[in-house]
């Protein structure tokens, strides 16, 4: 990685689609792919964050998780070849994570509170 | 909104034989994938919880696990796994897993002083040594127990009872997890009723006879963690999906109760008094089912009378809620069609559980929700897990010696187990007899479940033999056994899923071996046929799990292995078609055809036939007098993701997500008592204290509550200190007093104090058992009472 890399990022080709309202902070999808791509102790193809929680008006709070990819994210390259989908993505527990082709999953980002990771071909 | 057409959402293909649903899978049941050998099968632990979800096992090609995946084939759970399973490999593959047998000499016990032994060896000395005992005292002498009930509990029962024993126990408290609210429930309804996820359907949420709960309250429990009992916890995430509103009841502010249209923060203890304000509303507002009352119940004007007594008012007071939500809380119990209940082990774990169970289910109950499209349904069962397997095989004159028997005659009534409390004293104190050996299973009981851990160490000091049998050494084993055998995980040995929840024939598939491990049945089968060859008849494992199928399926282990899971017979409204009851007329399995409201049961085993409620003791409510020096209200056992009871705690990535034992404080708590994040204190009350690390939260909003992690211990630490379980343990603080009828406790409520940890004052220390008095034996209440007043 360098600034060159930065400035000429690769071409997105593929998106995983967060639905935040729906996740649970279950943290499937870390360990999925922590097992799935056989990782040393430590590290991730993806972290779920704890979006905070702190009370809002009446009975409403701010209360949420949001699962991003990391660099080591390679989207399941080796399952897909296998036709499977990302581990992270059938592993979810509360299903908030949709994988597919950049050009599918913007299609799907129509209402609020979803989030789309892009991801080049790896 | 997330996307429901997506791959995993039920669209699996069924095959239908006889009244079973079998699942068409695209592949066999071990397959070959990208030089990966894959296995399909079920994951009943140990390591993990009360479950059972579809698996795919990847195994290489020395036979070692190197994954577990959801299997998208298995409607339980569509593929999507929790970190526990997805993370078993290292566990199963952990380096200080208890490999082969061992032995200790008993003057050594608490010493890290192990021998290894063979297997041989291993069932010679438990043979010769139980033998002994059973001759010399009788076969009463010898206490079986277990951790908590998963799918080792039928082989445990029969190994008790073919050996001769009554005393087959779990050793928590008032056996407060799931018997109290099964008993609540088979006494006023003649069977267990769980919500209705569609899990009995394997289309699921497609299937046409389903309907989704246009509300669900969530009472006592947080699925999502806690994956209790046979119900997968994101069921209810699927159903929100679907339109499905919740009532969240819990203490703590979670992500269900910040997506729920109500949330009561109750104060803890007290869901019985909630249960029944709701009734009194329900009742006094005219809005409960007239037609299903008149037809199914009795004694809903005994009933309508006793809840005059829990006006809102009065319960606002009990519970710490404002009069206004309980009175919403009631109306959408009562407005919503179906509505349905998912509850927990906070319903079990306080004292009088079976009144709080009674009262919750007359919730659901009186507004027609039984046995109805997403209401509460009974699950058909291959096996009676509750009960045991294999009762008949104990003599009736010993049966006769099982410990509580006097005390609490409920026992009597279809509950086949020991009471642990008077057990526990039993083997502390030799009354009415003496305890002389246990048989430990998967049993932290010093970690864990055991209330009064020191007098449960005694009792088991006490004994001349203790076997344990588990995955990874223990604070327990190390403190106290002399024979240690070494058990499998579930990717290690054959199995089958029957078990609480919605039961399905489907078999757990052994993929790979570490060390000498052999599995719980296994080991239970071999011992059992040495003591009594003609209760275990069976050649092997496989064998036994196909006897057990085949009294209740017409499927064995081989079949179910291909064609599994095979759904049980199903549909709505049995109890108008003569299917709940053996004689087969209509209505309910309970003396009166009837729901009970006003429990003929309970009336016969001397109990009040009706729901009420009790404050916790200690507590504001009955002991305002020790509120100056305990202030705070402790609520325990919340669970963590990663870590199921003391499980987990040497498995890296799982104990990455929650490295420490925590105590949960409000900001205004923790200001109080001049307390941050990380700072390590003291968490006492009348009985004992453990310690625990601060977090600083604003999850408890009332600041009167704190909350403490359960089950902790070090096994990075000191052997000989006990892993730190002495210093850790919260159940130090809980003295183990049963409700009256024997079933229920309060693990989740007491009053206490805090104060900071110093070098000088950081350890409990060994166990103190010289001149102890159980904690239950002795007044604490009043003596603390007594001090206090005295004091002033």
């Amino acid at each position: 990685m360098s600034t060159a890399d930065m400035i000429n990022p690769a071409k997105a080709e593929y998106g995983l689609l967060v639905n935040y309202d729906w996740c649970t902070g279950c943290h499937s999808c870390e360990i999925a792919c922590q097992v799935d791509h056989q990782m040393s102790e430590g590290q991730s193809g993806i972290l779920v964050h704890d979006m905070g929680h702190w009370p809002l008006d009446g009975d409403a709070w701010q209360f949420g998780y949001l699962a991003v990819p990391t660099k080591q994210c390679d989207a399941c390259a080796h399952r897909r070849a296998l036709g499977k989908i990302p581990t992270c993505v059938q592993h979810c527990q509360a299903q908030c994570l949709e994988f597919g082709p950049i050009e599918d999953i913007l299609k799907k980002v129509t209402t609020e509170y979803q989030t789309v990771f892009t991801l080049a071909d790896k | 909104m997330a996307d429901l057409d997506g791959f995993n959402n039920s669209g699996v293909s069924t095959q239908l034989v006889g009244d079973f649903h079998l699942i068409n899978h695209e592949k066999p049941w071990r397959y070959e994938e990208d030089g990966l050998t894959v296995t399909r099968g079920s994951a009943w632990s140990g390591p993990g919880c009360h479950d059972g979800c579809g698996v795919l096992l990847y195994t290489d090609k020395n036979g070692k696990l190197v994954k577990c995946e959801g299997d998208p084939e298995n409607p339980y759970n569509n593929g999507r796994l929790c970190v526990r399973c997805l993370d078993v490999n290292e566990v199963t593959n952990h380096k200080d897993r208890l490999m082969y047998p061992m032995k200790r000499d008993p003057k050594n016990r608490g010493k890290d002083e192990w021998e290894r032994i063979s297997w041989d060896e291993a069932f010679d000395l438990v043979y010769e040594k139980f033998t002994d005992i059973k001759e010399k005292y009788g076969a009463e002498s010898v206490v079986f127990g277990q951790g908590t009930g998963r799918d080792i509990a039928a082989y445990i029962t029969r190994l008790c009872w073919s050996f001769g024993s009554p005393n087959y126990v779990l050793f928590l408290s008032g056996c407060a997890c799931y018997l109290p609210r099964v008993a609540g429930f088979a006494a006023t309804a003649g069977s267990f009723w769980v919500a209705d996820c569609s899990q009995e359907f394997p289309d699921r949420y497609d299937n046409p006879e389903y309907q989704v709960p246009e509300t669900m309250f969530v009472w006592g429990n947080y699925p999502l963690r806690a994956n209790s009992d046979g119900f997968y916890g994101h069921w209810v995430v699927d159903l929100m999906k679907r339109g499905m509103e919740l009532v969240v009841i819990d203490p703590k502010v979670t992500w269900m109760s910040t997506h729920a249209k109500l949330h009561l923060p109750i104060r803890p203890g007290c869901d019985a008094a909630l249960a029944l304000g709701f009734l009194n509303v329900i009742i006094n507002e005219d809005l409960y089912d007239h037609d299903f009352v008149d037809k199914w119940t009795y004694g809903f004007e005994e009933l309508a009378a006793r809840v005059q007594e829990y006006t809102p008012e009065k319960v606002a007071e009990i519970t710490w809620l404002p009069k206004e939500k309980i009175i919403e809380g009631a109306r959408l119990l009562a407005n919503s069609k179906p509505c349905t209940m998912q509850w927990g082990v906070a319903v079990d774990m306080t004292k009088e559980a079976l009144p709080a169970s009674q009262a919750i289910a007359a919730c659901f109950q009186i507004t027609g929700n039984v046995d109805v499209p997403g209401g509460i349904i009974a699950p058909p069962e291959i096996l009676n897990y509750a009960g045991g397997w294999g009762r008949e095989l104990c003599p009736e004159d010993t049966w006769k010696k099982r410990i509580g028997l006097d005390k609490y005659p409920l026992l009597n009534f279809g509950f086949q187990i020991a009471q642990p409390d008077e057990l526990r004293h039993t083997m502390a104190t030799g009354k009415p007899y003496k305890i002389h050996a246990t048989w430990l299973q998967q049993n932290n009981v010093l970690s864990c479940m055991g209330a009064d851990p020191t007098e449960q160490y005694i009792g088991l000091m006490n004994c001349d033999f203790n076997v344990s049998v588990d995955l990874f050494m223990t604070p327990t084993i190390m403190a106290t056994s002399d024979v240690v055998l070494p058990a499998a995980t579930f990717p290690e040995r054959n199995g089958i899923r029957v078990g609480d929840g919605c039961q399905r024939g489907e078999v757990i598939n052994k993929v790979t071996q570490i060390g000498e491990c052999k599995s719980d049945m296994e080991i239970n089968l071999e011992l059992g046929r040495r003591f009594n060859p003609e209760a275990w008849p069976w050649d092997n494992v496989d064998e036994m799990f196909s006897a057990m199928l085949e009294a209740q399926t017409p499927f064995g282990f081989e079949y179910l292995r291909e064609k599994g899971p095979a759904y049980l017979p199903f549909n709505y409204r049995r109890y108008e078609k003569g299917i709940l009851r053996a004689d087969g007329q209509p209505g309910f399995n309970t003396p009166t055809g009837r729901i009970e409201l006003w429990s003929t049961f309970y009336n016969t085993a001397g109990m009040d036939p009706l729901p009420y409620f009790e404050e916790p003791i200690p507590g504001p409510g009955s002991t305002p007098e020790l509120l100056d020096e305990y202030p705070l209200v402790l609520t325990t056992g919340a669970r963590p993701w990663s870590l199921f009871h003391s499980e987990h705690r040497q498995v890296k990535r799982l104990r990455n997500l929650k490295k420490e034992c925590n105590v949960y404080l409000n900001p205004a708590t923790a200001e109080k008592y001049g307390l941050v994040d990380g700072d390590w204190v003291w968490i006492q009350n009348i009985y004992g204290r453990c310690k625990s690390k601060v977090e600083v939260t604003n999850l408890y909003q009332n600041p009167k509550v704190i909350a403490c992690d359960h089950a902790w211990w070090h096994p990075e630490g000191d052997p000989e200190k006990l892993y730190d379980s002495h210093d850790l343990n919260v159940n130090n603080l809980l003295p183990g007093i049963p409700g009256k009828s024997g079933f229920g406790s309060n693990y989740k409520t007491t009053l206490v104090k805090l104060y900071k940890v110093t070098p000088q004052d950081d350890t409990n220390g060994p166990f103190q058992k010289d001149n102890y008095v159980g904690q239950a034996l002795t007044d604490k209440v009043a003596e603390a009472i007594a001090s206090i007043k005295e004091s002033k």
